[in-house]
């Protein structure tokens, strides 16, 4: 017989687990006594919120399952926005929590919080273990539902008397069956045959290929579809390095923030490809008139995003990969579009992403010179706003998985503990924080984590002394009237040091690479704090519920 | 924007109709009808819920639905030849005399049957569409309907057809 908590403690190992981020408390400690001398390693956050953002950033950074663990009530709370943003961007992430005994269920007793009811509409599943006995196969299911189909946050909360509780070693199935979950990976012949011969007729197709190419590691395969028939791809805030950043037919990011090029090139197809993307309202902008011209084909493994914003032609509900493998084999001919190819490099040769060279120290040098620097062999992890989207406009991803960023719930504080998962996730490579001021202090905690693991997160704030992102809107669309949203000076660096950790400020272009030079030197954490040009906004930008083509602070349309 | 029936096989699981009935509320959709209990399966439920919206709607709810882990299958009997019943008991107002045997002549009429008489009340047990329980209930409200309970509707497919699990 052994207990609950050490049972659970040898599932995460036979799922292979090998790192938790948790926080310990009362109804926790039979499991965090069991973790005292496991093979598991155990990082220490300093908030709870950190925990659920570094599984969360190690999840993406590996493609593996990340976990993390928090005690009952405040503490499974906490976890609730790290939740919340795994679920928006479909990353898988374990969550374990403690829960008061089974006899106070209910009861309101000291440290209870209904945690698997707040979160319902927030994972993909979750589990109030009754019995010590279920427990290896709950966390067996658990890890099979956050990391099939369209991945996603489950929680398992666990209440003490079923950690203290004993049972035998229960036999687990080889293979999981849930009757009421059977996810569709291989896509539907003729519906590809259909998208085959959409590609072979059209003559402006552009793929638009979303976050659901990295969860399915089909990079290679997206790239082969768009050299095979010669397509340009944009790709959304969550696809950025499913096609390397300097890949001819790369057109950028599209929506709000994206390239001027990109969105006339969706605004003028006439075939809409959308592979693992689901139409957001920040991509789309205006529904009505995005893609007005093209027929559109879906391929998502999720059939509910299917027709959920956008009418849809060739409809294929699978797993992105294959699917894709599937139309490679299938395509016959190569394609050169030639007058549409033409038409983009026309636009992207007019409409390139601006750049100021005044003297002055503006963020998205600061972005380009890192890009330069580290040449895509880094991961890069942002915070949520102005520096999120300086990020993703300038840097040159090579490689999927090395940009992780808080898209669909757009946390800001997501990016620094997401950046301490995404080192253990991937160790041989530099890991940047870019953050604002503003996100930064949001779990500017963390700096005990990073500095007792000597975690070399490399955190690189842009600092205008303000929430840039809501100062640039109230700039746009509010009459400059900057409500609540101009932040005292501080120096960062200073309350780095005061956890033991180096760090640079940083007043003027000449001093950005030596910075960054010094980050890498560093073995350990690092923080520098960039001072940029405090009204620098970012463009050009599609203002809220207009078409994508009709984009202010970009260059004249010719 | 029309009346869809749906039937929902689930796993007859703790917790499972209020992942079913969030989700619904979640997506902004009005639960007209909500019947829930065991099923021909000891360890699934079948869950009757009606909800009035666009079909593109309903569909995306049902594609919702579908995902929860515990949501077995999930149809929509609307455009199908089905039987759709409810229960419904109704406490009227009957004092001695001439009300009395006027409730009884009409519950007679409705194939209703008197399941409690007590000495100033009556309470009828109606089953039927919804149409004939509200029928029903509106002759009644001339005596004093003093608490009316109705069950939801449940629906089944006519025929041999069947909403069952595919196993």
């Amino acid at each position: 017989m052994k207990t609950g908590a050490k049972i659970l403690v040898e599932s995460l190992q036979r799922e292979g687990t090998e790192i938790i981020f948790g926080y310990p408390g009362g109804v926790v400690l039979p499991i965090y006594d069991e973790l005292y001398d496991s093979p598991l390693r155990h990082i220490l956050v300093r908030h709870e919120q950190a925990a659920a953002h570094a599984a969360d950033g190690y999840a993406r950074a590996s493609g593996r399952v990340g976990v993390c663990l928090a005690t009952s009530g405040p503490g499974a709370c906490n976890l609730v926005t790290g939740i919340a943003t795994a679920y928006m961007d479909s990353a898988p992430i374990v969550a374990i929590t403690g829960q008061v005994p089974t006899s106070l269920l209910g009861n309101d007793a000291f440290q209870e919080s209904d945690i698997t009811g707040i979160t319902m509409p927030i994972t993909k599943h979750n589990y109030l273990v009754k019995s010590a006995a279920d427990i290896s196969r709950v966390v067996q299911e658990a890890f099979y539902i956050a990391g099939t189909g369209r991945q996603g946050p489950v929680l398992i909360d666990v209440p003490k008397d079923v950690s203290t509780g004993l049972a035998k070693d229960t036999p687990l199935p080889e293979k999981v069956t849930l009757r009421g979950y059977n996810p569709t990976y291989k896509g539907h012949k003729r519906q590809i045959d259909k998208a085959i011969d959409l590609i072979e007729h059209a003559e402006r197709p552009l793929i638009y290929a979303g976050g659901g190419v990295i969860a399915s590691n089909a990079s290679e395969e997206l790239v082969r579809l768009a050299t095979t028939c010669g397509v340009p791809v944009t790709t959304t805030l969550m696809g950025i390095g499913c096609i390397p950043c300097d890949h001819p037919l790369n057109l950028g990011m599209l929506g709000m923030h994206g390239t001027e090029y990109a969105n006339f090139a969706v605004t003028e197809s006439d075939l809409l490809i959308a592979i693992g993307a689901r139409f957001d309202d920040r991509v789309t902008g205006k529904i009505d008139t995005f893609a007005p011209h093209a027929k559109i084909v879906h391929i998502d493994i999720d059939p509910a995003e299917i027709g959920k914003n956008k009418r849809v032609d060739v409809p294929i509900v699978g797993d992105v990969k294959a699917v894709l493998q599937d139309m490679l084999a299938g395509l016959k001919k190569n394609n050169a579009y030639e007058a549409w190819i033409k038409k983009i490099r026309h636009w992207r040769q007019h409409h390139p992403l601006r750049i100021k060279d005044d003297g002055r120290l503006h963020p998205q040098q600061i972005i380009r010179t890192l890009s330069d620097m580290v040449k895509g062999e880094a991961v890069i992890v942002s915070e949520v706003g102005q520096n999120q989207m300086w990020t993703a406009q300038h840097f040159c991803f090579h490689h999927p998985r090395t940009w992780i960023t808080s898209g669909g719930l757009g946390t800001m504080g997501y990016g620094f503990p997401a950046a301490m998962g995404a080192h253990f996730a991937r160790p041989d490579v530099p890991v940047f924080d870019i953050a604002g001021d503003g996100s930064i202090q949001m779990n500017i905690q963390e700096m005990g984590t990073v500095a007792a693991n000597r975690i070399p997160v490399k955190v690189a704030i842009l600092n205008n002394m303000y929430l840039g992102m809501v100062r640039q809107w109230q700039e746009l669309f509010f009459d400059r009237r900057y409500s609540y949203t101009e932040l005292p000076p501080v120096e960062f660096v200073k309350i780095a040091n005061a956890y033991g950790i180096d760090g640079m400020r940083v007043d003027s272009p000449d001093e950005v690479l030596p910075a960054l030079r010094a980050s890498l030197d560093c073995d350990g954490p690092f923080v520098m704090d960039f001072r940029i040009e405090r009204e620098e906004n970012v463009f050009p930008m599609v203002p809220a519920g207009a078409a994508i083509n009709e984009m202010i602070g970009g260059h004249p349309r010719s | 924007m029309k009346p869809h029936t749906l039937s929902i096989l689930v796993e007859n699981k703790p917790g499972v109709l209020s992942r079913v009935t969030g989700l619904f509320s979640r997506r902004g959709f009005n639960i007209e009808s909500l019947a829930v209990g065991t099923c021909e399966e000891a360890d699934m439920s079948r869950i009757t819920i009606i909800v009035i919206g666009d079909d593109a709607r309903v569909e995306q709810v049902m594609k919702q639905l579908h995902k929860l882990i515990d949501v077995i299958k999930v149809s929509d009997l609307t455009e199908n030849e089905r039987v759709e019943r409810e229960l419904a008991l109704i406490k009227v107002n009957a004092e001695p005399g001439t009300s009395r045997a006027e409730i009884m002549q009409i519950a007679q009429i409705f194939r209703a049957q008197i399941v409690d008489v007590g000495s100033k009340s009556v309470i009828l047990q109606v089953t039927g569409d919804t149409d004939k329980i509200d029928a029903l209930e509106k002759l009644l409200r001339q005596y004093g309907v003093k608490e009316l309970v109705r069950t939801g509707r449940i629906g089944i497919l006519r025929g041999s057809k069947i909403v069952a699990s595919l196993k």
